[in-house]
C-alpha cells in the first residue's frame, strides 16, 4: 500500500517537520488575524462612511482573488516591482493574515451588530465603566458568538497552506511529493501511503481543533 | 419631604426634532412618579436622559444636588445611584441569574462575593426566584427575566429607580407578577419613575401621574383627579382612548 516508505530512514519526521511549517504558517496568521480582525471590525461597527467603503473593497478584493493568485501576487509580485525581497514564508504570512484579517474582520463586525444596545444600556445603568462594559458583557457574548465561524476559518487556513508549497516552501505536501520521488523505483506505491498519511495528518490537527470548539460551544451552551 | 431629584428645563433634540421641550420636574423622596403618554411622546427619552444615557442639548438633570445630565467624567459613579430596568433584553445571557446580580456589586462596588451572593438570594427569595438562582435567562419565562432585572437593578442600592415599559414585552399572563414585585417596592418606600401603558397598575402604584405629550408635561396631579378629573382634553383623548364604552 506504499506505506513502508514512511518507516524509512527519517521519512516519518520529514513529513511531521512538514506538517510543522504548515501549523508554524498557520499559527502566525491566524494570530495576527485575531488582533487585525478584532480591530478592523470594531472600527467597521462605528459605520462611518469612509471606513465602511474601504473595508469592503478591502473584504471583496481578498474573496474574489484565488489565494494562489494571492500567494503568487506578493511573493513574486512584490519582489520585482517594488524590489523588497522577502522569504516565501513572510511572503504566505502576509497573504495569510491578509485573507484572515478580512474574513475574521467580517465576522467580529457581524458578532458586534447582532448585541442589543439595551445590552450596553443596562451595563451602564449599573454603573459599570466602558471598560468594564466591554470585558464583563459584550466581549464574552462576542467570543461565544464568533466561535463556530472562528473554528470553521481557522481550519479553512490550516488547509489551504498546502498551496504554499507553489511559491517554494517545503511543507508536509511537498515533502511527501518529494520521499515519492525518491522512492519511485523501490515503492511505486508510495504515492497513496504517503497522500494518506498526509491526510490523517491535517484531520488530525483540525479534528483536535473542531472538539476543543465543540467542547466549548456545550459548555457555553447557555 | 425632600427633593431628591430635579430636572430643569430639560431640552432633547434630534437634530431638528425637539423631542423633550424645556421639562421640569421634582421628584421627592419616596415618591412614585407614573408618565404615560402616547408612543413617541418622549416619555422614554425622558427616562433615559435621567441617567445620562441620552445626552441633553438644555438644562439639567440634579441627583441630590450634584449635576449628573449633563455629566462630567465620572458618569458611572451617578449611575450606581439609579437603577434602571429596561423593556426586555436586560439580563447578560453569559451570565447566570445569580451571576448577573453580583456582577455590578462585585466589580463596580468591590463588595465581597460571598456577602453580594448572601444579599442577592435573599432578593431573589423575596421575588420567589431563589430556585432558578443558577439557571441562565434563557431559561426562564419573560416575567422572570423582568423580576430578576428589577431585583439586579436593587442590588446596587439605587436612591431612584427608573422602569422603562418593563412589562410592555411580556404576555400577558405575566404581567401580574412583574408589576406586584414594584408595588411592594412602592410601600417600602422606593422613589421611583416608572414609563408605563398599564393604566390600572399606574393608579394602583402612583403618588403622582404625569401626562405627556409632544415633549411637554401637558398634565399631572394626583391619580385621583388624573384619572378621574382629566382638565386638559388632550388627557381626555388619551385615557378615552384607553375605554370600550
Amino acid at each position: 500500500m506504499g506505506f513502508e516508505v514512511l518507516f524509512k530512514g527519517s521519512n516519518m519526521l520529514r513529513l511531521l517537520s512538514g506538517m510543522l511549517v504548515a501549523l508554524r504558517i498557520s499559527l502566525i496568521s491566524v494570530l495576527i488575524s485575531i488582533v487585525f480582525g478584532v480591530a478592523l471590525g470594531s472600527l467597521m461597527s462605528l459605520k462611518k462612511p469612509a471606513i465602511t467603503v474601504a473595508s469592503k473593497i478591502y473584504l471583496e478584493f481578498i474573496r474574489i482573488m484565488p489565494q494562489m493568485v494571492l500567494l503568487f501576487l506578493v511573493y513574486f509580485g512584490t519582489t520585482k516591482a517594488l524590489g523588497i525581497n522577502m522569504s516565501a514564508e513572510t511572503a504566505s504570512i502576509i497573504v495569510f493574515s491578509l485573507w484572515g484579517t478580512a474574513e475574521m474582520s467580517d465576522l467580529v463586525r457581524g458578532a458586534l451588530g447582532g448585541i442589543p444596545a439595551i445590552q450596553y444600556e443596562s451595563s451602564y445603568s449599573l454603573g459599570m465603566t466602558t471598560f468594564q462594559t466591554y470585558v464583563y458583557v459584550i466581549i464574552p457574548q462576542i467570543i461565544r458568538r464568533m466561535l463556530p465561524l472562528s473554528i470553521n476559518l481557522i481550519t479553512r487556513m490550516i488547509k489551504t497552506t498546502s498551496l504554499v508549497m507553489m511559491i517554494g516552501i517545503v511543507e508536509v505536501l511537498k515533502v511527501g511529493q518529494q520521499i515519492i520521488e525518491a522512492n519511485r523505483k523501490s515503492s511505486p506505491n508510495a504515492a497513496f501511503g504517503v497522500y494518506a498519511t498526509v491526510f490523517l495528518l491535517y484531520f488530525v490537527v483540525c479534528y483536535v481543533i473542531s472538539m476543543f470548539s465543540k467542547h466549548l460551544e456545550k459548555k457555553w451552551k447557555n | 419631604m425632600e427633593e431628591i431629584l430635579n430636572i430643569s428645563n430639560l431640552t432633547k433634540r434630534y437634530d431638528d426634532l425637539v423631542v423633550l421641550d424645556h421639562v421640569n420636574l421634582s421628584v421627592k423622596k419616596g415618591e412614585v412618579i407614573v408618565l404615560v403618554g402616547t408612543s413617541g411622546c418622549g416619555k422614554s427619552t425622558f427616562l433615559r436622559c435621567i441617567n445620562a444615557l441620552e445626552k441633553i442639548q438644555e438644562g439639567k438633570v440634579s441627583l441630590d444636588g450634584e449635576v449628573i445630565n449633563p455629566a462630567g467624567g465620572k458618569l458611572n459613579t451617578v449611575r450606581e445611584r439609579i437603577g434602571m430596568v429596561f423593556q426586555s433584553y436586560d439580563l447578560f445571557p453569559h451570565k447566570t441569574v445569580l451571576q448577573n446580580m453580583i456582577l455590578a456589586p462585585v466589580k463596580v462596588k468591590k463588595i465581597n462575593k460571598k456577602e453580594a451572593e448572601k444579599e442577592a438570594l435573599a432578593l431573589l427569595d423575596r421575588v420567589g426566584l431563589l430556585s432558578k438562582k443558577d439557571s441562565y435567562p434563557h431559561q426562564l419565562s419573560g416575567g422572570q427575566k423582568q423580576r430578576v432585572a428589577i431585583v439586579r437593578a436593587l442590588m446596587m442600592h439605587p436612591e431612584v429607580l427608573l422602569l422603562d415599559e418593563i412589562t410592555a414585552a411580556l404576555d400577558p399572563e405575566m404581567v401580574r407578577e412583574v408589576l406586584d414585585v414594584v408595588i411592594s417596592l412602592a410601600r417600602e418606600g422606593r422613589t421611583m419613575i416608572i414609563v408605563t401603558h398599564e393604566l390600572t397598575f399606574a393608579r394602583a402604584v402612583a403618588d403622582r401621574m404625569i401626562f405627556i405629550d409632544g415633549g411637554k408635561i401637558v398634565e399631572e396631579g394626583s391619580p385621583e383627579e388624573f384619572f378621574n378629573h382629566p382638565k386638559t382634553d388632550r388627557l381626555k383623548k388619551f385615557l378615552d382612548s384607553f375605554s370600550y364604552d
